[in-house]
């Protein structure tokens, strides 16, 4: 007998996240669908309106990862009228980018994934001086790392939970077989999930700083207005180097700890193979991507050998279809180039409350991206595989130390746990590369060069009267692209493909997965009720939408089921 | 936050004694930047307000339970604390064609929402999306998206306006309710006074430089460098009512102004579509050097200029032509209700 689980709200992400799954007699799943249940229709609020305020709107498509989508949107609208940022403007924005990346990965590490891999309960039964003992073999160099700073924190966990008011942390999977971590463990991971939770508003503050608050700081089109000063930059410096400690004395050596312990997991939740990275980073601005930290490429069918290039204003190259996607096309079209992109939405799906969706008709509110016809999957895996295949050195150390240290061949880089990793290794770069874009940014302050703005194009009347751009950034979840056309003045026509809508995309029109749906399919569970191991998988990609992943009969077909929701 | 340091004994008993308030936490159509915003409060810092202060009971953004675990819990607190438990909304709901722009767990988030507002003892609107509508709402608000007071039309509604809110205004705002277990007082449109009754350019340090009649004339600038007055930038201060001048953000390392960028006025109704945000405000007496702080107009909108009277003639901008047509500042004192946007 198969049977349908439905999860549905997807917890730890953002936005709202529906996943149903098809599981076999085996209780393996074999098939699944993945659907965004929310849309919000910022592209079509933007037209009509001031291209250089299209930043702020574009930013309000998150606040979890703020600034990528002012970002691409300023590069996009600089794109289209010809600007050049200033150098110091591009450095900014690269420290803007960096402590983003970092901030926003330890946060999806400890408050958004690691309760998939760490049970709160078991910590209650640690010893808190072997729980010391083994801090101090994971991180040698970590301060926190006494018995009685563990005692503490165990503590502050009896009290919550005596309390029996367990909020966030109820009703959950504890217990679950799944669950392999021993107690002392849980413990250190629990405290440093408190730690991360203290940490992770400071080096924001890098953004309050530049952009004058955190979440959502400010950007502007040809540059930066960022009031500096030698206090300033001091305090960025000092916030740069905490985020270097806590990276390296922290996050890394709690990675590795935790990943030892589920092997299993590096050959589960592979998915789709195929990977593709826009680039970031600039050094020589942003119209020279030999010179980006981030290189850009597609790798297809796990092949390391061969980096193909990605051209975001080739028409045939990204197109968006729409077969499974509740929205309409002008007659005769079936995949669009975002230029030409049009939103239109058209609900087709069940009268709410429903139980499941279509997976033959319509399903989801986010459309499906291709490159070339192939689903791709985007995100901190395909950088570091992209920037491992292209032959990069940095990113060949971060990633062989961490196989070495593992034990396992670069093949477990395709799994749900390569990806978890992989966040972990870019960030490592991420926060090393803070520290030489601020120096980077020192030098040219000492050399005389203060310029953060081009004001030369600030007026719509030095514009072309028609014009178009196209902005990209890899967001921490992956690869964004923002296109732009501008008439007279005014925003015509916005189009944006952010990584999640590549991820969670639906199936095309050829029946191709995306890359959640492809990433569950073959995952065991061992209790459809408590679905720990979808959670794993998805949480791995760091959803940031509201969208939903449906697991259903391969081809289709009614099946008896336990519906779960 | 108005406090005195008398009562500083009081709020650390009622913290310690009092079994933990329920709160259910729900998100609509937002991009979670409230919630972003709420752990990066430092005084008190979310781990505290968490684990000692609130009982957290739902929210998706931090539940360590997914799908039909979660929801259960939803439901338990409607049913065993019903009349007691908190009801925090980040996002709005979508109303155009049944609600089906935004669902969770299968139903509206319409839905969720008005059926989870029954019960609560009081509702708090986290953010501009809640209390306005925000983004999504502005033109042509295609998902026919409404803030919460216009969905429960008959609960008292806290607003936190915002986007987001400043961390220490949303765990300031908790706390008063937990320690006096009331409400705080709320201007007009349902804030509270002791955060938004006083407008940013008011207590903006580059107000000297306003009242100077020194301005930022263009980006970076000589006037940006020495850190002017951006008013001319199309800064917002003078017509939005929050603390950022006052707490400033991020534990007080800044605000917007104090980085060299206009202030956008996000806590302000419509203020998304109360644009372009780098069109200088109309009707504000600049003033030179002998001019008085108190002749700054406090009914402000944006210049009504070719680029703004393309923009589909708005409430916002209607109202402004008619104000600039009386020729005559509005005076500046804010008034009793902390404001009248």
């Amino acid at each position: 007998m198969s049977r349908r689980v439905v999860v549905d709200p997807i917890t730890r992400i953002e936005g709202h996240l529906r996943v149903e799954a098809m599981l076999n007699d085996r209780g393996v799943i074999e098939n699944a669908m993945s659907s965004g249940t929310m849309w919000r229709g910022i592209e079509v609020i933007l037209q009509g309106r001031d291209p250089r305020d299209a930043w702020a709107f574009c930013e309000r498509i998150c606040g979890v990862c703020t600034t990528v989508h002012a970002l691409a949107s300023v590069r996009a609208v600089e794109n289209a009228i010809g600007i050049k940022v200033p150098q110091n403007a591009d450095i900014i924005r690269n420290i803007m980018f960096l402590t983003q990346m970092v901030q926003d990965h330890v946060i999806h590490f400890y408050h958004l994934h690691a309760l998939d891999w760490v049970d709160v309960v078991s910590a209650l039964k640690a010893t808190p001086a072997a729980t010391a003992d083994l801090a101090q073999k994971v991180s040698p160099t970590w301060h926190n790392s006494s018995p009685g700073y563990f005692a503490d924190v165990q503590g502050t966990v009896k009290k919550f939970v005596e309390s029996g008011q367990l909020g966030i942390f109820q009703n959950a999977y504890w217990g679950h077989p799944a669950y392999k971590l021993p107690p002392e463990a849980n413990l250190m991971a629990v405290a440093h999930y408190l730690e991360a939770l203290r940490w992770q508003k400071e080096i924001v503050k890098i953004h309050t700083i530049f952009g004058g608050k955190n979440p959502h700081p400010n950007y502007l089109v040809g540059g930066m207005a960022s009031a500096i000063n030698m206090e300033r930059l001091n305090y960025v410096r000092d916030l740069i180097t905490d985020a270097a400690r806590m990276v390296e004395g922290m996050y890394i050596p709690d990675l590795l700890a935790v990943a030892s312990f589920y092997p299993e997991w590096t050959t589960i939740g592979g998915g789709l193979g195929n990977y593709m990275v826009y680039g970031d980073l600039p050094q020589n601005g942003i119209g020279d991507p030999s010179r980006f930290r981030f290189p850009g490429g597609v790798i297809l069918n796990k092949n390391l050998g061969e980096v193909l290039p990605v051209d975001l204003t080739d028409q045939g190259q990204i197109r968006e279809e729409i077969a499974h996607s509740w929205y309409e096309y002008p007659a005769g079209k079936e995949a669009l180039h975002p230029w030409e992109g049009v939103t239109a939405p058209k609900y087709t799906g069940p009268k709410p409350p429903y139980k499941q969706l279509d997976e033959n008709g319509k399903y989801t509110w986010l459309k499906a991206p291709r490159w070339k016809g192939n689903a791709m999957e985007v995100g901190p895996l395909a950088r570091m595989l992209v920037g491992y295949a292209s032959g990069r050195a940095d990113f060949k150390e971060v990633v062989n130390e961490a196989l070495g240290k593992l034990k396992v061949p670069a093949t477990a880089l395709f799994s749900t746990l390569g990806r978890t990793a992989a966040r972990g290794l870019e960030t490592r770069l991420a926060v090393n590369w803070l520290g030489a874009e601020f120096d980077h940014l020192m030098t040219n302050l000492k050399s005389g060069d203060s310029a953060t703005a081009d004001t030369a194009h600030w007026e719509p009347s030095t514009w072309p009267a028609d014009c178009k751009g196209f902005g990209f950034t890899e967001a921490p979840r992956g690869s964004l692209g923002h296109w732009v056309q501008i008439h007279g003045g005014k925003i015509a026509n916005y189009q944006i493909v952010v990584p999640s809508t590549w991820n969670a995309s639906p199936k095309d029109g050829k029946g191709q997965h995306g890359a959640y749906e492809a990433a569950l399919m073959g995952t065991p569970m061992a209790d459809p009720l408590r679905p720990v191991e979808i959670l794993r998988t998805i949480h791995s990609f760091d959803p940031c939408l509201a969208c939903a992943s449906h697991v259903i009969g391969p081809d289709g077909r009614k099946l008896s089921e336990v519906v779960v929701r | 936050m108005g406090l005195e340091a008398t009562l500083v004994p009081r709020i650390v008993e009622a913290m310690d004694k009092k079994p933990r308030i329920p709160v259910i936490w729900l998100h609509g159509l937002e991009c979670t930047c409230c919630s972003e915003s709420f752990i990066r409060s430092s005084h008190p810092v979310a781990q505290d307000v968490v684990l000692n202060m609130i009982s957290l009971d739902y929210d998706d953004t931090l539940q360590a339970a997914a799908g039909f675990q979660v929801e259960e819990i939803r439901k338990r607190i409607m049913k065993e604390y019903a009349g007691e438990y908190l009801l925090a909304v980040e996002g709005n709901a979508p109303t155009r064609d049944g609600g089906v722009y935004c669902t969770v767990g299968g139903d509206t988030f319409l839905n969720i929402l008005v059926e989870t507002a029954e019960k609560a003892k009081a509702v708090v609107a986290w953010g501009s999306c809640a209390s306005n509508g925000c983004v999504q709402a502005a033109r042509p608000n295609p998902t026919g998206a409404k803030p919460v007071k216009d969905l429960i039309p008959h609960r008292a509604v806290i607003n936190v306006p915002g986007c987001p809110p400043i961390a220490e205004v949303m765990t300031g705002v908790l706390t008063y309710i937990l320690t006096f277990g009331t409400l705080p007082e709320l201007d007009r449109q349902g804030r509270p006074k002791m955060f938004y009754g006083q407008r940013i350019h008011d207590k903006c340090y580059r107000r000297p430089f306003f009242d100077a009649g020194q301005f930022v004339e263009a980006w970076d600038d000589e006037g940006a460098r020495k850190g002017w007055c951006l008013y001319k930038m199309g800064c917002r201060g003078p017509s939005t009512y929050n603390s950022c001048s006052t707490f400033k953000w991020n534990n007080g390392v800044s605000f917007p102004i104090g980085s060299g960028h206009g202030c956008i006025g996000c806590s302000e109704e419509n203020f998304w579509d109360n644009g372009p945000f780098y069109q200088r405000l109309s009707n504000v007496v600049v003033p030179g050097i002998e001019s008085t702080p108190d002749q700054i107009g406090k009914t402000l909108t944006v210049l009504a200029g070719a680029g703004v009277a393309a923009h589909f003639g708005s409430y916002m901008v209607r109202r402004g032509i008619n104000a600039a047509k009386k020729e005559k500042p509005v005076p500046s004192a804010p008034e009793k209700e902390g404001g009248d946007q």
